[in-house]
């Protein structure tokens, strides 16, 4: 076992609290902030996945939000489908659902990624934000699915051993599932792939040089990146047990790149901290006033001219990457 | 297929495709030229609309207020220019779109107290608010010819200026080499500031013309801007000639789509799955184009020649 840096001993430290704070709250009777942290862990998920392509990777994709709003609806469908046309329960089993929404996630991010990571970029940034667009108008247009208004989900996912419908077991689950991520981002990103994609967003020339498949490399990482935004989103619907398209708005996917630069591109921690401060920021400001946009957009655009390094960097001391 | 009908949505087509190119144009001026990617180009769209109708009540009168309402668009563009632009003109694209993110956050906030957060319709003048008897069965609003008219006389206008004088020239060069023009002498940074107030001015004059037939309202431009970013990208990025071709094709596509699909569907399967496989196809129809554009071309229709 390695010594732990100065970053290590933090991340140990913020997962840790995380995972005692919530369930205390809890405990003492303030539900209230277990629903906090859960949606909060959810969403960092997302951005944990996101943090694959756009920190290691530094491709810029501003559609994320569409593999988690994939991910929900994989989960609100079946259930749909389950409550109104009698379909068996195997529809409501999250051992269906929740690999139906990896796969589904994992084949909108191949076919989008095929075409999006042709191009460089401001046309990344942009065709990647017009797919997402594309999905949302697509739910929008399905009226049976409940259109602008949303579908709501009667039934969480049965899981063995889990019941989702104790708030404390969904939390649970989520953590572990943040634990996860972070686990298989790191690992991904240590490994002569992750190399290879870092390679690849220092100096894309020499890395095709070498004689690597750049674009092969991509499309895996937007893939898996994808998928786990897609697990998140899964657990999300069953989170709030109410879907719209409105999760798979440009603003939402603009939200979880704040989250991601926030934090600090590229570190393993980086994601958690800018979802625990987005989350913080948000109900602190929205308690205070209903427009809240306004000092939060104050601060974003703050953040973005002073801040470099992001949240990781500021409390380590260094700016960048992992050490 | 009804021709009346069809020649109305081509209409409509043609007013979308213009006041798309509208939007297009000052996006693709700014990011051509200041290589500078601007999502809160939308509130300046959604700005202007409100300035606009708020005008429109003051004056009495809506070309007045569009005449007024398009130099104060512009000042609010030099001011967006001055204070998150510039500063940000030496960073990545990340920060780029996030800073601009952040704008439209404020800007959106800003205009919900001003205005309140119900929309604001737009008067028009009486002999604005009639229709055209092209036939006897075929009858035109006036005010969609007027934005047409409007929209192809921006274009014209851009087009003189960027070709034919001496600022559209050093737009020109500045977009092909800005550190060759600035070692020229030329004064880059007021020609950064005016280019953006351009584009804001254009912005503004999309959202003015299309306030009287959907009103004002809150979060307008960000609909519009994810299309308008289609327009681009199917166009070629820094284009003009580009942004026009595209933004007339999207305009056109989308609303035909959007209004025959259904009966071209019936062709080959049952009504009812056209019905209800039409409206789905046609949300996703301009995208599906887009990626079929950059599928052949990674680069856009007309790619910029340079950089």
């Amino acid at each position: 076992m390695q010594k732990l840096t100065r970053r290590g001993w933090l991340t140990v430290i913020v997962m840790a609290l995380l995972a005692v704070l919530p369930p205390v709250f809890y405990l003492t009777g303030n539900a209230f902030y277990l629903d906090l942290a859960t949606r909060l862990t959810i969403l960092a998920i997302a951005a944990v996945s996101l943090n694959l392509i756009l920190g290691y990777g530094g491709l810029i994709s501003f559609g994320h939000a569409a593999f988690v709003g994939l991910g929900a609806y994989a989960v609100g469908i079946p259930a749909y489908h389950w409550l109104y046309y009698s379909w068996g329960d195997w529809a409501v089993n999250g051992l269906v659902q929740f690999p139906l929404a990896i796969i589904v996630s994992a084949v909108f991010a191949l076919l989008t990624g095929i075409v999006c990571l042709r191009t460089r970029g401001v046309y990344f940034i942009m065709i990647t934000m017009a797919f997402a667009q594309m999905v949302y108008y697509l739910i929008v247009s399905i009226e049976e699915y409940g259109g602008d208004d949303g579908l709501v989900i009667d039934t969480r996912s049965e899981l063995p051993l889990i019941n989702l419908d104790d708030p404390l077991q969904l939390f649970g689950l989520s953590y572990v599932s943040l634990l996860v991520a972070m686990l298989l981002v790191r690992m991904i990103v240590n490994s002569r792939f992750g190399m290879v994609l870092q390679g690849a967003k220092g100096n894309e020339e020499r890395m095709i040089s070498l004689g690597f498949n750049v674009y092969a490399y991509r499309l895996t990482a937007y893939v898996i990146s994808g998928a786990m935004a897609g697990y998140a989103g899964a657990l999300l619907g069953n989170f709030t047990t109410f879907i719209s398209p409105e999760m798979m708005d440009w603003s939402r996917s603009g939200e979880l790149m704040f989250m991601v630069i926030l934090g600090g591109v590229a570190t393993t921690l980086g994601p958690v901290l800018g979802a625990v401060s987005f989350i913080v920021i948000e109900e602190i400001l929205s308690t205070i006033t209903i427009y809240w946009h306004l000092p939060f957009g104050l601060m974003l655009i703050g953040v973005v001219l002073f801040v470099r390094g992001g949240l990781a960097g500021l409390l380590t001391g260094r700016g960048g990457k992992d050490d | 297929m009804d021709l009346s009908l069809l020649f109305i949505q081509t209409l409509n087509g043609l007013q979308l495709g213009l006041l798309l190119f509208l939007v297009a144009s000052g996006l693709t001026l700014v990011f051509g030229i200041l290589d500078f990617v601007n999502l809160a180009h939308a509130s300046l769209y959604m700005l202007g609309a409100f300035i606009c109708a708020s005008l429109t009540f003051v004056l009495g009168n809506f070309l007045w207020a569009v005449v007024v309402s398009l130099p104060i668009t512009g000042v609010i563009g030099l001011l967006v220019e001055r204070f998150v632009a510039r500063p940000l003109y030496s960073r990545d694209h990340l920060d780029h779109v996030l800073g601009t993110f952040g704008l439209i956050l404020v800007l959106d906030t800003l205009a919900h107290l001003i205005w309140g957060p119900a929309g604001i319709a737009v008067p028009l003048p009486p002999w604005l608010d009639g229709q055209i008897q092209l036939s006897e069965t075929l009858v035109i609003p006036t005010f969609r010819v007027l934005i047409i008219a409007a929209g192809l006389a921006a274009a014209g206008g851009l087009f003189w200026l960027v070709n034919y004088t001496r600022l559209g020239m050093l737009i020109r060069a500045g977009a092909s080499n800005r550190t060759m023009v600035s070692a020229l002498g030329v004064d880059i940074q007021t020609l950064f500031a005016l280019v953006f107030a351009l584009g804001a001015m254009l912005a503004g004059l999309a959202g003015m013309l299309i306030a009287p037939i959907t009103e004002a309202s809150i979060g307008m431009g960000n609909n519009i801007i994810i299309t308008a970013f289609v327009v681009i990208i199917v166009g070629g990025i820094g284009s003009m000639k580009g942004a026009f071709i595209a933004a007339l094709l999207i305009g056109l596509i989308d609303t035909l789509g959007r209004s025959f699909l259904d009966d071209l569907f019936k062709l080959f399967m049952s009504s009812e799955a056209a019905e209800t496989s039409a409206p789905a196809v046609s949300a996703m129809l301009i995208y599906i184009i887009m990626a079929l554009v950059l599928a052949f071309r990674p680069s856009g229709l007309f790619p910029p020649r340079t950089r």
